[in-house]
């Protein structure tokens, strides 16, 4: 297909980027020992699926895709919300963020 | 008169058994003596009534042979047909009425003897099996329904050996005679399949008819036929206690007397005999089995009789007795003299029997006593079992007018007549004629004669019931002779054929008249006295001067252990057969089995699971990375499970490959 | 234009990204992470979705990640140590992650039918409505419920954010837990 590369960019480099964001959101929860690091890494992750769901809203200009994000935004910030509270209230038992040192049910 | 059909003959024992082993304990003891009786009965009279017919058929001499097939087919494929037929002919004539009515003597024997004993409907219901099966196996028409009979007789022996089976000996005995019997069994199950394999059938008559008279066709003389001829001899000699499976008859004694002298004496010894005369076909066409067959009879019987010289058990002299006999009828047919050995065999029924029972009598009497050194003097406490185990002891030793004589002689005078080798072999059955003769009359003195040695005061006469059948049987060992072997002979040519007189026959001139005897009288002279000899010398020793026995003995102890010890065999078959045999199924069982298999297995089980377990227990961490790590394996595995277009991959493969191969 | 924007903003999110995995300073990574999030949202932009961007910006950048500040100041989280925990995570982690990643790479290379952006395009084509209009009308009539839903689970999200938060150092300096 002829891209005219002056004036659009294909879609596809988006995507591309999204799933390259995606996959360092993973590298990272697997390599971060600091909870709240591990934390961030997932909402890198969200990120990257944003981009691409903004991507196809585009590609097939349908308003839903951009409903999604706007719906994971909101998840994202209520987890964001919850999760933090819950990494406070473990430092608070634990005192560590270390994610290897949190491995037991038993506090 | 209707002709009853030959199926009913095994079907009244038969019946008795289900009867009496199913409902038997329930039943009262006056019904299980009945339908224990009626049994044996109605076969004898079947066969009585078949006999009737059998002559009234067709008129003397010749009669057709009576052959009734089941409709139903057995064995029915190309390679080979087996019906389920029985045959009624002279042979089996003979020894139908020899079996059914010699065990309906001794059914009624066992009631009076058995009538204290608590597995008596037990005891009945085995002897209606062993009817049964017996009856089978004389009115086989093939080798496969002689087979079935064969191997139910082995099972009804093993039953009733071990019938008191909470005594250790009397079980041990039980399996000793079955597995020895067994032994036998494997030789007739070889020549069956060598029959099977040369000559396509089974049926006894058509064996014969393709084998043909001796003298046409060459081609089955000796080679294939001489191998059968020795297997059938192998599970003859298991089933007939000759050499070297003889071991299982003297423990055999462990069952009731009445068993010994049905089963042990009468019938189930002598099924070999009549195997060898019902194929002597097969025989007749192989000069070198028929001396096998003569040699391990003659060696049997001289064998058998040594031992029995110094045996204290009144049942194991009447034991041994019966090997040493058999031994004979085994040597009649190795000269191919089968009328004279079925001859001997019907007269060794009577006198067998007769005096197995008397020694029955004599055990009852004396409370249990078995011993012969703790016996004596009977013949005043116990006079009608004295004088019946007299005749039986004259007709044993073959004294003239009584049956022994005639059946005894006729074997020995084809045998002599048999060539350089029977010259040899008659004088072993003259020698042995001798040692039987002593060995009988040594019982009798012992037993009956002299001092009274037990400790029993109130040695008692046996009830009606007892010496019913034994006055009965030595009527017939009286009489049961005078037959004679030539109408014997002559009667049962059709089924074994007659005998060629080998020697033109000589004559002997006694000195001083004109008259001359033949042969066969002269030989008859001779055997008479052989046999009054051997009583001279047994009343020497146990008669005249009650301790030259003792004597003798301390003159030759090695010899007299050696004899009381039954030349050691039993010990030498337990060192050489049964240890090893033990020890490698010990070794079997105990160490592949229970340790290797078994315990390999559950080792296994269990290894496979602690193994897993560890493997699983260190994957279930608590640490968030490696979960984290494990679900994003198995992310990228569902995305590449659902995303990859694997068929146009897996197709692409060799593509690729040979592409790499390629550079 | 609109190629040089898309490699500065798309090389902004990709340090970003990088640099927030590099850093062993959580507070590094926090900031690493806002600049990947405004970067997104100029990408937004240029995929029409303006309200998107706006609300990235608000919400993400400017709540969100402010939050994640919070935290780390309040915890005083400190640069993490470098050693070792989990083999599998490496072992097993990476190459699933590359797995992931050529899997996607490869159906997106692939794909036909994907199409190009301009920055003069809008969401849709119909004249005089913008992004807005389009996502109002949409979430105000349709999907009136979910957005409803979703202030109920801000409730619930405020609820237990407090609930977990609020206990005051009762089990607090445990000794032995390093």
């Amino acid at each position: 297909m002829n891209i005219n590369f002056a004036q659009e960019v294909p879609l596809s480099w988006y995507l591309i980027l999204s799933a390259v964001l995606f996959s360092l959101g993973v590298v990272g929860f697997l390599i971060k020992r600091n909870l709240i690091t591990v934390f961030m890494s997932i909402e890198l992750m969200l990120n990257g699926v944003n981009l691409s769901f903004v991507t196809f809203a585009q590609q097939w200009h349908a308003v839903k895709g951009q409903i999604f994000v706007f719906f994971v935004m909101m998840v994202a910030a209520a987890e964001a919300a919850v999760g933090l509270a819950i990494i406070i209230a473990v430092f608070r038992v634990r005192a560590t963020l270390d994610v290897d040192r949190i491995d037991r049910m038993k506090l | 008169m209707n002709v009853v059909p030959l199926w009913i003959i095994p079907i009244f024992p038969f019946a008795g058994f289900l009867i009496n082993g199913i409902l038997g304990g329930r039943l009262p003891k006056w019904l299980v003596t009945t339908v224990a009786l009626l049994a044996p009965l109605a076969a004898c009279l079947a066969v009585i009534s078949n006999t009737f017919g059998f002559f009234g058929v067709v008129p003397v001499p010749s009669f057709a042979p009576r052959v009734e097939t089941c409709p139903l087919p057995w064995i029915n494929v190309p390679a080979l047909h087996v019906d389920f037929s029985f045959v009624l002919d002279q042979l089996s004539l003979v020894m139908l009425l020899v079996v059914t009515g010699v065990g309906f003597l001794i059914h009624v024997y066992s009631v009076g003897y058995m009538s204290d004993d608590e597995g008596y409907a037990r005891y009945f219901s085995y002897l209606n099996l062993f009817l049964f099966f017996m009856t089978v196996l004389v009115l086989a028409g093939n080798a496969l329904v002689m087979f079935v009979g064969w191997e139910g007789v082995g099972l009804a022996s093993y039953l009733l050996i071990g019938f008191y089976f909470q005594k250790k000996s009397a079980a041990d005995a039980g399996k000793k005679a079955f597995i020895v019997n067994r032994i036998g069994d494997f030789g007739f199950l070889i020549a069956m399949f060598l029959l099977v394999a040369n000559f396509g059938t089974l049926t006894f008559t058509e064996i014969a008819a393709k084998l043909g008279p001796i003298g046409i066709a060459p081609g089955w003389t000796g080679g294939v036929v001489t191998v059968i001829g020795l297997c059938l001899l192998l599970g003859a000699a298991g089933k007939s206690a000759q050499l070297p499976l003889y071991i299982w008859l003297p423990d055999a004694m462990e069952g009731p007397t009445p068993v010994s002298a049905l089963i042990h004496a009468a019938t189930m010894v002598t099924a070999g005999v009549y195997m060898v005369a019902r194929t002597h076909v097969i025989f007749d066409h192989s000069p070198f089995a028929l001396g096998v067959v003569a040699t391990v009879g003659a060696a049997t019987a001289l064998f058998a009789a040594t031992i029995a010289l110094v045996q204290n058990d009144i049942k194991r002299v009447l034991a041994y007795s019966t090997i040493s006999q058999l031994g004979y009828m085994f040597l009649g047919c190795g000269v191919a003299a089968y009328s004279a050995a079925i001859f001997h065999l019907m007269t060794h029924a009577f006198f067998k029997a007769l005096l197995f029972l008397a020694a029955g009598s004599v055990i009852h009497g004396l409370g249990g006593e078995q011993d012969l050194r703790k016996m004596g003097g009977l013949w005043r406490k116990l006079p009608v079992t004295f004088a019946v185990t007299t005749v039986g002891v004259l007709a044993i030793a073959g004294i003239y007018p009584f049956a022994g004589f005639f059946s005894k002689d006729a074997i020995l005078y084809a045998v002599f007549e048999h060539g350089i080798n029977g010259k040899i072999l008659y004088s072993v059955g003259l020698l042995t004629a001798l040692l039987t003769a002593f060995y009988m009359a040594r019982l009798w003195y012992m037993a009956f004669m002299g001092k009274s040695r037990s400790e029993e005061v109130h040695a008692h006469e046996s009830p009606v019931s007892m010496l019913g059948p034994l006055v009965i049987l030595a009527l017939l060992s009286i009489c049961g002779g005078w037959i004679g072997i030539e109408r014997f002979g002559a009667f049962l040519a059709p089924s074994v054929g007659a005998r060629v007189a080998e020697t033109g026959g000589w004559r002997f001139l006694i000195p001083g008249t004109q008259y001359a005897l033949s042969l066969e009288t002269v030989l008859s002279i001779i055997a008479v006295l052989v046999a009054l000899e051997g009583w001279k010398i047994a009343d020497k020793f146990y008669r005249s001067k009650p301790s030259r026995p003792a004597q003798w003995a301390a003159a030759m102890p090695s010899g007299y252990k050696l004899l009381a010890n039954k030349y050691f065999v039993d010990e030498f078959y337990g060192a050489t057969v049964v240890k090893p045999l033990l020890g490698f199924s010990n070794y079997i069982l105990g160490w592949v089995a229970e340790v290797g298999i078994v315990g390999g297995a559950a080792w296994l089980i269990g290894g496979v699971a602690t193994f897993a377990g560890a493997i699983l227990q260190r994957w279930q961490s608590g640490n968030l990375r490696s979960y984290a790590a494990w679900l994003a394996a198995g992310a990228a595995a569902v995305l590449l499970f659902l995303l990859v277009p694997w068929p146009t991959v897996l197709a692409s493969l060799p593509a690729i490959h040979l592409g790499l191969a390629g550079h | 234009m609109h190629l040089i924007l898309f490699f500065v903003f798309a090389g902004f999110c990709l340090a970003g990204a990088v640099n927030l995995l590099v850093q062993s300073h959580p507070i590094n990574s926090a900031l690493s992470l806002i600049v990947v999030m405004t970067s997104l949202a100029v990408l937004y932009l240029m995929l029409g979705a303006e309200f998107l961007a706006i609300a990235q910006v608000i919400v993400y950048a400017g709540a969100i990640m402010v939050l994640f500040t919070f935290v780390v100041m309040l915890l005083n989280a400190g640069r993490e140590a470098r050693t070792r925990g989990s083999k599998a995570a490496l072992a097993v982690g990476f190459p699933a992650v590359v797995a992931i990643l050529a899997v996607i790479a490869t159906v997106i290379l692939q794909a036909q039918g994907l199409g190009a952006a301009r920055l003069s395009d809008g969401l849709t084509d119909v004249k005089g409505q913008t992004n807005l209009d389009q996502l109002g009308a949409v979430l105000f009539t349709k999907l009136l419920l979910p957005f409803e839903v979703t202030s109920v689970l801000f409730l619930i999200a405020i609820l237990g954010a407090v609930a977990l938060a609020s206990h005051e150092g009762s089990k607090a300096e445990r000794t032995g837990e390093e």
